[in-house]
């Protein structure tokens, strides 16, 4: 029974796996603001990966098709925790007591606590069209949703994180204006959904 | 009062540059982590597994 008619592929994607790894794990690191967290979740896709390995079309991108099962697993992991897992809009929006320094260059631990502070929906997609570079239609692939839903997504991320960290319209950053130590409006996003 | 519209849309504009340019750096220093070594031991006995088992072991 051993078919010789089917030639062996001339690249096994999981030879590929190996050097995808790092990309991975830093999209886990995104996710998850937890690098042990992180890496079950990389081994998790690891294992996945390999054992559906025929799922994947070697003519697509193995980074995305990877990320893709990485999140999956972290939100149905997410889902299983925590009854409810906190739509993207129903953020408590803990407001940071940081401010841009007085050159109005942003530090980037205050950004970093900022961000932890997101919901993982927020996260991932700044990460994904933000960072990693992925195209606004590859990250809907990828999160199952409509291209427009990622657009304002990113857009209220976006806004989330400039709210936290007092960045508004009006608010000169780059000029070392030193009046943007003026009273900064603290709009505490209404916590309520 | 020196603030007209203009302006505002060139902050935005800022805004979401800086932004973007924050998260780049969040990201290239998750991708700098050091990797552990379980993941090149799980490939490793993931293939070895594959391997040796072809047909099913038991």
């Amino acid at each position: 029974m051993s078919g010789g008619g089917v030639p062996p592929a001339p690249a096994d994607p999981r030879d590929r796996l190996a050097g995808a790894i790092p990309r991975l794990r830093a999209f886990a690191i995104s996710l998850t603001r937890d690098v042990s967290r992180a890496d079950d979740l990389v081994q998790e896709t690891i294992l996945k990966a390999w054992t559906n390995i025929d799922k994947f079309d070697p003519a697509t991108n193995l980074d995305a098709w990877l990320f893709t099962i990485l999140r999956n697993t972290f939100y149905s992991g997410l889902r299983k925790t925590r009854r409810e897992v906190q739509d993207s809009d129903g953020v408590h929006a803990a407001t940071l007591s940081v401010k841009p320094d007085h050159d109005g260059r942003l530090a980037l631990k205050e950004f970093q606590r900022a961000f932890d502070q997101l919901s993982p929906e927020h996260r991932e997609v700044l990460i994904l069209v933000g960072a990693s570079g992925f195209s606004c239609e590859e990250a809907a692939a990828m999160m199952g949703v409509a291209v427009g839903t990622v657009k304002s997504r990113a857009s209220r991320a976006r806004s989330r994180l400039a709210e936290m960290l007092h960045l508004k319209a009006g608010e000169s950053l780059f000029s070392g204006s030193d009046g943007a130590t003026q009273a900064v409006v603290l709009r505490s996003a209404a916590a309520g959904s | 009062m020196t603030k007209d519209k203009n302006e505002d849309g060139v902050d935005r504009r800022a805004i979401r540059a800086q932004i973007d340019e924050n998260l780049r750096l969040v990201y290239r220093e998750a991708l700098s982590e050091e990797l552990p070594d379980r993941f090149r031991d799980l490939l490793a006995q993931l293939k070895a597994k594959d391997g040796s088992g072809k047909g099913g072991t038991e």
